[in-house]
C-alpha cells in the first residue's frame, strides 16, 4: 500500500527488514513530506519499532530502498544516516548513566553550540545539567533522550513511544514540545505511539501496521471520523472524553 | 543517597575544586616521595612509569570498554623505538619521548584496525596475539633489538642539555614525575571533552552512539591510537631512565599486571590507575622482599578482596566507608 505525499523528505520502497534472518517488515512503502506529523500505531510486536530502527540502519534490511531528501540512505551506516538529518529517539531512551545530563548531550557532538537550544526546549534539563543520568526520573530521562537526538539538528525526528510509562503531566509537556518542534514546518516528526488518543491529537496522518505490513494509512481526520478503522485493525475504539 | 545512584555519579568533571585539591595532593605526594624515600628512587620511578601505562589502559578499557590483554605491545613498541632512536640517531630525551609516542600510536593504529572489529574473547585473544608477535619479532631480530639480552647501549643526553641523568636516579624521578603530570592533565582534558564522553557513550551503548552520529569504529580506533601514544611515552620513559629495553616490555605478564593494577584501583576514573598502580607495586615490592617466591599469593588475595568487596576498586573505598558509617543495624 503506498502513500503519496508531495515533496517527500523520507521515502521507503518495499522495504523488508528484520533481525538476522527473521523478517519483521514486509514490503513497507511510505513517503513522509517536509513538516508533516505522521503517527504510526498498531498492536504490540507488529513492527513499529523495527520500522524506525530500519530507517536508522539498526536492523538488517533484506530488500527495498530508503531515501532521505532524495538521496539513498539504506546503504549508509547508522552514524551517517544521523549526520544526513535523521534522528531517532529510542524506546529504551538509552541514557548514559555514568554521564551527567550535560555530558550526555555533548557525547555525540563535536562542539557545544546546540546545547543552549536543548536547554531552552527543556529548562528542567538545564537545572539538572550536573546530575548523573541515573539520577533522573523517567520523564527527565525521556527529555534528555529527545534533547540528545535534537543536538544533531535532525530534519526528520523518529520518536519511538516517547510517552510510554510517563505521568500525564509529563506526556502533556512532551506533546507541547513535539508541537513546538513541528510548528515552523521545518522538521518532520514520525511518532510511534500506542496511545491512540495521543496519536490522533498529534498527527496529520496515521499509519497502522499489522504483521509487518501497512494495513491502513490516511489523514488523521479520517480516523477520527470513522473509529471503526481502529477497531478493525487494532481492536480499539477511541475513548469518549 | 542511594548507593546505586552514588556509584553512577559522574566521576570526571574537568576542574572541580575537590578534584583540583586531589590533583594537587597527588602531585604533592609525588614530590614528597622524593624526599621521604631517597634510597628508593629507582623503584618510585618505575611506579611513575607504570602509572602512565595503566592510565593508557584505563583510557582503552575503563573509558572505551575495549577489553585488552596486550597493552604491553604499545608500551614495548614505545620502549624499543625510543631505545633504538637513542642508540642510532639522537639521545635527546624529549625527542625520544616523541618517537616512543609515535611508535606506540602507530602500532595501536595498525593493530587497532584489526582488533577493534572484534569483540569480547576474540578481541582479548587478538590483543594477546599482537603483543606476542611483536615480542617474537624483537626476540628474533637480535642484531637490532639485542634479542633476549635486551637492547643495551642506551645513554641519554641531559634533559634540555642541562639536567643529566645521574646514577642515583634523581633526574630520572623528576623527569618521570613531570611527564606523568603532563600526561595526566592531558588525559583529564581528553576524557572530559566530547571525544572522551563519546568513549564513555560507546562503552555504555555503541548502538546509541551510532544513532546519534558517532562513527563508533573509527572513534575506537582513535581512542586506541591515543592510548597507544600514551603507552608509548611510558615505554620511552622506561627505556631512557633504565637505559635498557628487555623483551619483558612486550610480555604478557606486563599486560596482565597492568590490568590487575587498574582493577585494583578502579576503572574509568584515571585516579584509579594511579592508586591501583601504587598499591600493586608497593605490595609487590614489600611482599617480594619478604618472600620472593610466594609474593603473588598476597596480590591474588588482594584481587579477590577487591573483586568481592570493592567491585569499583580502591577508588570506591571512601564511598563504601561513608555508607558503612551511616549504616545502623
Amino acid at each position: 500500500m503506498n502513500i503519496d505525499v508531495n515533496i517527500p523528505v523520507l521515502e521507503t520502497t518495499n522495504i523488508c527488514a528484520g533481525y538476522g534472518d527473521t523478517q519483521i517488515l514486509n514490503n513497507v512503502t511510505l513517503s513522509v513530506s517536509k513538516g508533516e506529523k505522521l503517527a504510526i500505531t498498531g498492536r504490540n510486536g507488529v513492527g513499529k519499532s523495527t520500522l524506525l530502527n530500519t530507517l536508522m540502519g539498526l536492523t538488517d534490511l533484506h530488500a527495498g530502498s530508503i531515501k532521505l531528501h532524495g538521496q539513498t540512505l539504506h546503504t549508509l551506516p547508522p552514524h551517517k544516516r544521523a549526520l544526513s538529518g535523521l534522528g531517532l529517539v529510542p524506546q529504551t531512551r538509552d541514557i548514559f548513566h555514568s554521564l551527567t545530563v550535560e555530558e550526555n548531550l555533548l557525547s555525540g557532538m563535536k562542539n557545544r553550540n546546540n546545547i543552549e537550544e536543548a536547554y531552552a526546549l527543556f529548562p528542567r534539563l538545564k537545572e539538572r545539567r550536573k546530575n548523573g543520568g541515573a539520577q533522573l526520573s523517567g520523564g527527565e530521562q525521556q527529555m534528555l533522550s529527545i534533547a540528545r537526538t535534537l543536538m544533531g539538528r535532525p530534519d526528520v525526528i523518529l520518536l519511538d513511544e516517547p510517552l510510554e510509562g510517563l505521568a500525564p503531566v509529563i506526556c502533556d509537556m512532551l506533546m507541547d514540545v513535539f508541537f513546538n518542534l513541528a510548528a515552523d514546518g521545518a522538521r518532520t516528526l514520525v511518532l510511534v505511539e500506542q496511545h491512540i488518543e495521543l496519536a490522533l491529537e498529534f498527527s496529520d496522518r496515521m499509519l497502522i501496521l499489522d504483521n509487518g505490513e501497512i494495513v491502513f494509512h490516511g489523514p488523521t481526520e479520517t480516523v477520527r471520523a470513522d473509529p471503526s478503522i481502529l477497531e478493525q485493525h487494532i481492536g480499539l475504539g477511541i475513548m469518549e472524553t | 543517597m542511594d548507593t546505586a545512584i552514588r556509584q553512577n555519579r559522574p566521576r570526571h568533571g574537568l576542574l572541580t575544586f575537590r578534584r583540583l585539591y586531589l590533583d594537587l595532593a597527588l602531585i604533592g605526594a609525588g614530590i614528597a616521595a622524593f624526599f621521604l624515600f631517597p634510597d628508593s628512587l629507582g623503584f618510585l620511578t618505575r611506579v611513575l612509569i607504570m602509572i602512565i601505562m595503566v592510565l593508557s589502559l584505563d583510557l582503552v578499557l575503563g573509558y572505551a570498554g575495549i577489553a585488552t590483554l596486550g597493552h604491553a605491545a604499545l608500551f614495548g613498541s614505545g620502549a624499543y623505538a625510543a631505545g633504538l632512536f637513542a642508540v642510532n640517531f639522537s639521545a635527546d630525551p624529549l625527542l625520544g619521548l616523541a618517537v616512543g609516542a609515535v611508535a606506540g600510536a602507530v602500532i595501536a593504529f595498525v593493530s587497532g584496525l584489526i582488533l577493534l572489529r572484534a569483540q569480547s574473547l576474540t578481541l582479548l585473544m587478538l590483543s594477546i596475539a599482537v603483543a606476542q608477535i611483536l615480542q617474537e619479532i624483537a626476540s628474533k631480530e637480535r642484531a637490532i633489538t639485542g634479542g633476549s639480552d635486551g637492547l643495551l647501549g642506551i645513554s641519554m643526553e641531559p634533559i634540555f642539555g642541562i639536567y643529566a641523568f645521574d646514577f642515583v636516579g634523581q633526574t630520572g624521578y623528576w623527569y618521570a614525575l613531570t611527564v606523568l603530570t603532563a600526561v595526566f592533565v592531558l588525559l583529564k582534558i581528553i576524557v572530559a571533552s566530547p571525544f572522551g564522553l563519546a568513549a564513555r557513550g560507546i562503552h555504555e551503548s555503541a548502538e546509541r552512539m551510532r544513532a546519534i552520529g558517532t562513527p563508533v569504529y573509527w572513534r575506537l580506533v582513535a581512542i586506541y591510537t591515543l592510548a597507544g601514544g600514551v603507552a608509548g611515552i611510558g615505554g620511552a620513559l622506561s627505556a631512557q631512565v633504565t637505559e635498557l629495553v628487555s623483551l619483558d616490555a612486550l610480555g604478557f605478564s606486563l599486560s596482565a599486571e597492568a590490568l590487575i593494577m587498574l582493577i585494583l584501583g578502579g576503572l574509568g576514573r584515571l585516579y584509579g590507575a594511579i592508586f591501583g598502580t601504587v598499591i600493586f607495586m608497593t605490595i609487590h615490592h614489600l611482599a617480594a622482599s619478604v618472600d620472593p617466591f610466594n609474593w603473588l599469593f598476597v596480590i591474588g588475595a588482594l584481587v579477590l578482596i577487591v573483586v568481592y568487596f570493592l567491585p569499583e576498586g580502591f577508588i570506591g573505598l571512601p564511598a563504601r566507608a561513608r555508607k558503612l558509617m551511616r549504616w545502623s543495624p
